[in-house]
């Protein structure tokens, strides 16, 4: 069974991000740009499932500019993917337009599983995994924290609000990652030498015959109000005259 | 416009979240509410009796009782002919099942709205909620999850809605239930508690954990909540995590020990309204956003404070 992985190339997590004075976005020119850290964790989980002998193929694919391939592909083809594909855009696309492309990679690939990050943490969106499963008519293992082939299957199980959940669901599928479900390996730098030997094929929007065009328009981006530092309590005791004074302590 | 609404609950009883879902559908026109589940007459009333309420779709199936996307997705799509627009709760099972609904629409949603600015225009987080986005949709119909410490609850009683039965496709055949763990508790929920005690790393182990954190909520009614890495560590179960991905809260109170204060921790928590942190590094970020900080060792503090409470 061959399983692929989108990936999505963002704002490395630990750069505090900086809205551009003239509102138009967040500041993206000379910053750090990984892969989106539920991504790593996708490649890590298609990884094991090869290592297990579960998967026989690890495909990668991006949606993005020039650069992802060497941000993004390379690093998840050091921590073990087979192939990358680049569908390369400098257009900003949205995740409708992302689950299209996909869509339309998978009818090519037909892998059993395609396993998404949960969320990007740039837009924050949480919609691709869940768009393209509706798209191909697969179910849908959103926030997985466990997920274990069987038979004809797949159970997963979910972080959902009150707890977790397992669902049952046919092959072929869509599993979304949640933090839990491993800790992804370094891509280490002997691996990473490697890796620059695996295949990407080099694709473009056009290529696939998908309308990406933007079905939402950025009308402005602006700094949340700010929160001011307020002050430092000395002892235990006037923090609870503190809690008093705000009514949720007697 | 016509807004559909999804009522969260889990066959027994409506969650808080719907109301907030029902205040943004408001700002956009009439307000109608589905429920979908099995054996949901109860849920229904309560649904009907939300001021506001025009129509209540009721679609009572067992194929509906588990809320999964693939069974609950067709039957919203197949109330979109006689809807401009379809809001979910920012829950788990809102962001399961909405984008499903988008996709078969030919939508783009637009995710965790935190202002309506207009019939077509949103505001909404991005990068952690370090930026506001104001977007502007191109589409015919609105699908849309909005974060419910953004609007205000709606009056749960007052209303008279009509209670109207709808029927799906029902089951897919795609995916089935297998079981679940869901966490009893006595303590409010972390989404609607007014007071919130948060406990990160610094705690050290799950017996610490709860051996701190607990009776300091017990004495405050307070609900409880975590960072990523006591989660992570196996302090605390997946459902208290607070922040960018897991769960946004916004309490009058929020007591945040022995965190740090990560963009993705505050994300989640930086709309409390006064918040209250206690840590042992008094360069610790979480100082820059609290009200009132108490530098100093928890294991101290902490029982001192439970106990002169
Ligand atoms: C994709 C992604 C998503 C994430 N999502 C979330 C999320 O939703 N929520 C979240 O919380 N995090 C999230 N994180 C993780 C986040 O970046 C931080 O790693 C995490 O919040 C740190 O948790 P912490 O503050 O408990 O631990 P630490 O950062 O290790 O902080 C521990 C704090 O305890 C203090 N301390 C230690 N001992 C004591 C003592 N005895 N007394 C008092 N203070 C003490 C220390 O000074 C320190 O400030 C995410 C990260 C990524 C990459
Ligand atoms: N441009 C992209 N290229 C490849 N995969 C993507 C892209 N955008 C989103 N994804 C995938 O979809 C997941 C969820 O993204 P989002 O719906 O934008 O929050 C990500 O974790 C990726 O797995």
């Amino acid at each position: 069974m061959k399983v692929l992985v989108p990936v999505k190339r963002v704002l490395d997590y630990n750069v505090k991000p900086r809205v551009k004075a003239d509102g138009t976005g967040v500041d993206l020119a000379n910053v750090k740009m990984s892969m989106n850290p539920f991504d790593e964790i996708a490649i890590e989980e298609a990884v094991r499932l090869k290592e297990k002998g579960a998967a026989t193929e690890v495909v990668v694919v991006t949606i993005g500019v020039a650069k992802a391939e060497t941000d993004v592909l390379l690093t998840a083809r050091a921590m073990g993917a087979d192939r990358g594909i680049l569908i390369q855009t400098d257009d900003e696309i949205e995740p409708l337009a992302v689950a299209k492309l996909l869509a339309k990679v998978a009818e090519e690939e037909q892998p059993g599983l395609i396993i998404l990050g949960k969320q990007a943490i740039d837009d924050d969106s949480n919609q691709t995994g869940q768009m393209l499963a509706a798209l191909l008519g697969w179910p849908q293992g959103t926030f997985a924290s466990k997920v274990e082939l069987g038979g004809n299957g797949v159970q997963v199980t979910r972080e959902v609000d009150g707890g977790l959940e397992t669902v049952d669901l046919k092959l072929p599928a869509i599993v979304t990652t949640d933090l839990r479900l491993n800790e992804p390996r370094y891509a280490t730098l002997p691996n990473i030498m490697k890796a620059k030997s695996k295949p990407v094929a080099k694709k473009t929007v056009a290529d696939y015959g998908v309308d990406a065009t933007p079905r939402l328009k950025t009308l402005k981006v602006v700094e949340p109000a700010k929160r001011s530092a307020g002050i430092k309590v000395g002892s235990v005791d006037e923090l609870v005259e503190k809690l008093k004074g705000l009514g949720v302590a007697k | 416009m016509k807004t559909l609404v999804w009522v969260e609950h889990d066959n027994q009883s409506l969650k808080d979240a719907t109301l907030s879902a029902v205040t943004a559908a408001a700002k956009l026109g009439e307000v109608h509410l589905l429920v979908a589940g099995k054996g949901v007459d109860g849920v229904a009333q309560a649904a009907a009796a939300i001021t506001g309420v025009g129509k209540v779709h009721v679609a009572d199936d067992a194929a509906y009782e588990h809320f999964l996307a693939e069974n609950v997705a067709p039957l919203i799509v197949s109330l979109m002919g006689t809807h401009d627009a379809v809001l979910f709760p920012a829950t788990t099972t809102g962001k399961n099942i909405a984008p499903r609904v988008a996709a078969a629409l030919d939508v783009m949603q637009i995710s965790d709205i935190l202002s309506v600015e207009g019939a077509d225009t949103f505001t909404r987080p991005i990068y952690a909620g370090n930026a506001i986005a104001t977007v502007q949709t191109s589409d015919k119909k609105l699908v849309i999850t909005v974060r419910g410490t953004a609007f205000a609850k709606a009056a749960a009683t007052g209303g008279s809605g009509t209670i109207e039965a709808v029927s799906g496709e029902g089951d897919k055949g795609l995916s089935t239930f297998a079981g679940a763990e869901i966490a009893k508790s006595e303590r409010p929920e972390l989404t609607s508690a007014k007071v919130i005690v948060s406990g990160g790393r610094a705690l050290g182990s799950s017996e610490q954990f709860h051996a701190q954190i607990d009776p300091l909520a017990d004495k405050l009614g307070a609900a409880v909540g975590a960072s990523r890495a006591a989660v992570d560590a196996g302090y605390a179960p997946n459902d208290y995590q607070v922040g960018q991905t897991g769960k946004i809260v916004a309490p009058e109170v929020y007591v945040a020990i022995g965190i740090s204060g990560a963009i993705q921790h505050l994300a989640g928590m930086k709309d409390s309204k006064t918040i209250i942190a206690i840590n042992k590094d008094e360069d610790a970020p979480i100082f820059q956003v609290a009200d009132i900080g108490l530098v100093g060792d928890l294991f101290k503090i902490v029982p001192e404070l439970t106990e002169k409470l």
